[in-house]
């Protein structure tokens, strides 16, 4: 009997087939002697793809997208402000222009691939970066709440046996998918994640490896159970990853250089993708420092520039791999900054900030107008014209075909934006 | 007075403790402190004498001496060293503690300065918390991190203000203060400076008068023309400063929140000893929820200090380093002014660091197939394993699943050279398994 197609099982089947070809016809395989079965897995019907990129810190959002002939905010950033000249303009809201780092998203604003949040945030902001963030990473103000917001999809609609479906490309879990039932996984880099011992090989070493599942059962003790837990999740992970061991990725474009991680780790992604892993949120953290009390103009540009040369790079892969149409990639901060700058050649923490949709189905159409700095709220902030809990619910509704009521708390009270085409 | 537990104290007992309190203990230590019973044992660990550091000399790839200010990452292995080679294990655990709770970074400064900061948490460690506070706060590397020195009367700087009371302090979220005390103690906090020398960096950190704000300041309902050691001060006699702090300090050592009574207790112990952090630790060190509540994810420091302690094992190779780093604690660079998440120290990719700690542990003892000669007999092999590492209790079922590896594993010798070697590699794979296994990780 055929598998059903698209759905994560079928994914699944697929994988382990794949892994099972692989090992009897190719041996121990480079990810390019995938081709036929990536095709097979890009061509066929799929889950959509949620990625959220984390700028942390609180992103200037004034310097992001910023009204370059606006006296008062010339007058508010004596130091910081940047010119016409800087950076590309913004079509939607001519008034407005990119920080010149951002002309890769200028460029796919171009072709209707961004939607731009350029005043994002909730009511009664909240200026301390754990408490703003932690409200982002469980879609709520609610300050106890212990799941993210990610990870109450994947509790509604994702599968007790795949952690892939939860994916951090990090060293850790980002606190977006915490999920309360169903397993989720961090992974730095796809192509090393294997299990090596000293002087352990052969029939030893498969033994010692299958001893890890057995460990990983079920402890009473509390946290006994939670190392238990993270063994017999690794070793599940192991297994599903066994293909990309000490593989190029057969990536299709060309990705940033340098010493920074998170342009390979977005091509490993796209591999993963290509490959029909299955899965279905991912959270990464952006490069750079966007906390910029001081020396802000370089360390912004500096940040900005390699996260977005990135995920230029990233939507290049995925159109070029045919996966374009399966991934959206929503790009956030915590919060924007303080409209006057400090004295210290920075800028203190703020309320709205700045998203970005990016993806072919992304609609393309700004959500909420920019706010101005003629009207500052009482604390000399950005006022948000859109909120975070609302975007959520667009992506959940529009995008992941979940009602957003059994994931945001009060989803009912807010307007949902078109943010899918 | 909090409760006191009551139960045996044996060697589990005392080994929890050495965990807690410390970094393990070294081979023989926990059979030794049982004997004490719990109130020596806590005695013991609060009042240890002058430090002296035993065991091999740490040193980097190359055998030459540690370069902790001017060596990338060798800052963090003269720490490390502090760890596994201390005679104080309390106050080593203590400046682990302080460096969490008061989170700063070497990115925003240098290793020198990192290590004065260090050494200010060894010394004050179990002291008053006020003095501690206050020395932070002034704090070279701290004043950096949290933009201090560009806190001045005419441009003043929210950020340690905020964290002050945020994180240090009082806590967040709880009605204790509000946006304007925020700002009013940014403008306490004015007027430190510093100079920056093309050679050393940062450097000749003072107070000046000239970019202090002298007016007068509000700050939480009290009006006075407030300076940095009042703010420090204002801070520890918050009403809500009490409950804060034993709630914080106790979470670094009992992973469930204090019992109601509890809490009351140590928040009145911590005040009626004018704020003074010993008695509060000693206290916890003997409360019940330690030895009868369940157990702790090791922080990975923790864990590789420990690990060194039970093979005796100096700091011999710069690997510690990145290996910390994978598994999510690089010491000097907590990842933002809150510290580590306690709570998430586990997940797949950081139980692969821990994997990758073991083998890199264990790697100098490798023994090779054709020559060591063990018994084939899954019993010895598992208890040579654990005579490896000292000893360390483990729960039934690791100790069984341990085991049944090792049975299968002879099982699978069905040739004369697979009899030989099998034992030599089943020992080495034991030890790898019984040094990530879930009983180690936690404790």
């Amino acid at each position: 009997m055929p598998l059903p197609a698209g759905t994560g099982l079928d994914r699944r089947a697929f994988v382990t087939r794949t892994f099972g070809l692989a090992l009897s016809v190719y041996g121990v395989g480079k990810l390019n002697l995938f081709e036929e079965g990536i095709a097979r897995a890009a061509s066929g019907p799929a889950q959509p793809v949620l990625v959220s990129v984390f700028l942390p810190g609180g992103a200037d959002s004034l310097s992001v997208l910023y009204p370059a002939l606006d006296s008062r905010y010339r007058q508010l950033r004596p130091t910081l402000a940047l010119g016409a000249g800087d950076g590309p303009q913004f079509t939607e809201d001519p008034s407005l222009y990119w920080h010149p780092s951002l002309a890769p998203f200028a460029t796919l604003h171009g072709e209707g691939k961004v939607t731009v949040m350029p005043a994002v945030g909730y009511t009664h902001p909240d200026q301390s970066h754990f408490t703003s963030r932690h409200f982002w990473e469980v879609g709520a103000t609610e300050p106890r709440l212990v799941t993210g917001w990610m990870g109450r999809y994947l509790d509604h609609a994702g599968a007790r046996d795949n952690p892939l479906q939860g994916l951090s490309l990090d060293y850790q879990l980002q606190p977006s998918l915490a999920s309360a039932k169903v397993p989720v996984a961090a992974l730095a880099a796809p192509d090393e994640y294997t299990f090596d011992a000293p002087g352990v090989w052969g029939d030893v070493e498969t033994r010692m490896l299958e001893t890890l599942q057995p460990l990983g059962a079920r402890r009473s003790d509390r946290f006994l159970n939670e190392a238990a837990n993270a063994t017999a999740q690794s070793d599940r992970l192991r297994r599903q990853l066994a293909p990309f061991t000490g593989s190029d990725y057969g990536t299709p474009v060309p990705y940033p250089d340098g010493d920074d991680g998170f342009p390979r780790q977005l091509a490993g992604l796209a591999a993963m993708l290509a490959s029909g892993l299955p899965l279905r949120c991912v959270a990464i953290t952006a490069p750079g420092e966007y906390d910029t009390h001081s020396d802000q103009p370089k360390a912004l540009a500096d940040g900005l520039d390699i996260t977005a040369r990135s995920l230029l790079a990233f939507q290049r892969d995925l159109e070029a791999r045919g996966l374009a149409d399966r991934v959206l990639t929503l790009v956030w901060s915590e919060f924007g900054r303080r409209a006057e700058e400090n004295g210290s050649d920075g800028t203190d923490h703020g309320a709205a900030g700045s998203a970005f949709l990016i993806g072919t189905r992304s609609k393309g159409q700004m959500v909420g107008e920019f706010p101005g700095v003629a009207n500052l709220d009482d604390d000399g902030n950005l006022r948000a014209t859109s909120d975070f809990r609302a975007v959520y619910s667009s992506l959940l509704e529009q995008w992941l075909g979940e009602d957003a009521a059994a994931v945001i708390p009060g989803a009912g009270s807010f307007q949902r934006p078109v943010l899918v085409k | 007075m909090p409760p006191v537990y009551r139960g045996p104290f044996r060697k589990p007992q005392a080994e929890r403790l050495l965990w807690r309190a410390g970094f393990g203990p070294r081979p023989g230590e926990a059979e030794r402190l049982a004997k004490k019973g719990l109130e020596h044992a806590v005695h013991s660990l609060t009042h240890p004498g002058r430090e002296r550091l035993r065991g091999p000399k740490p040193h980097d790839d190359n055998g030459h001496p540690l370069a902790p200010y001017d060596a990338w990452g060798h800052e963090q292995l003269w720490w490390l060293d502090r760890m596994v080679r201390t005679s104080r294990p309390l106050a080593e655990r203590m400046t682990l503690v302080w460096h969490d709770w008061f989170a700063t970074s070497e990115d925003a400064s240098n290793a020198r300065l990192m290590i004065r900061q260090n050494n200010l948490f060894r010394k004050h460690g179990l002291g008053s918390f006020l003095t501690l506070l206050t020395d932070v706060t002034c704090d070279p590397a701290m004043l950096l991190w949290l933009s201090g020195t560009d806190n001045t009367k005419d441009s003043p700087n929210e950020n340690y203000g905020r964290e002050l009371m945020e994180l240090f302090t009082i806590g967040a979220g709880r009605g204790g203060y509000t946006e304007r005390d925020v700002r009013e103690q940014a403008r306490a906090l004015t007027g430190w400076r510093n100079d920056w020398s093309e050679n050393l960096g940062p450097i000749h950190f003072r107070f000046d008068k000239r970019r202090h704000d002298p007016g007068v300041k509000r700050i939480f309902g009290k009006r006075g023309h407030f300076d940095w050691r009042d703010s420090c001060r204002l801070c520890v006699q918050h009403r809500l400063h009490p409950s804060f702090f034993v709630t914080k300090l106790w979470g670094y050592f009992v992973p469930t929140p204090p019992p109601a009574a509890t809490k009351r207790s140590l928040e009145r112990l911590y005040v009626a000893h004018g704020h003074a952090i010993g008695p509060v630790v000693e206290a916890i060190l003997k409360h019940p929820a330690l030895y009868d509540g369940p157990r702790m994810v090791k922080p990975p420091a923790v864990y590789v200090a420990g690990l060194l302690r039970s093979l005796r094992r100096g700091i011999d190779t710069e690997a510690w380093t990145w290996l910390m780093g994978l598994a999510g604690q690089s010491l000097f660079f907590p990842p933002n002014v809150a510290g580590w998440d306690d709570t998430r120290w586990l997940d797949t990719s950081t139980y692969r660091a821990r994997w990758l700690i073991a083998s890199h542990a264990i790697r100098p003892h490798e023994l090779k197939g054709d020559k060591a000669k063990l018994p084939a007999d899954a019993a010895k092999l598992l208890t040579r394993a654990e005579a490896f590492f000292g000893k360390p209790v483990l729960t039934g079922r690791t100790h069984a699943e341990l085991k049944r590896f090792a049975r299968h594993a002879l099982g699978d010798a069905n040739a004369r050279w697979k009899k030989e070697q099998y034992p030599a590699l089943i020992e080495n794979a034991l030890r790898q398994l019984l040094a990530s296994s879930p009983d180690l990780q936690t404790c």
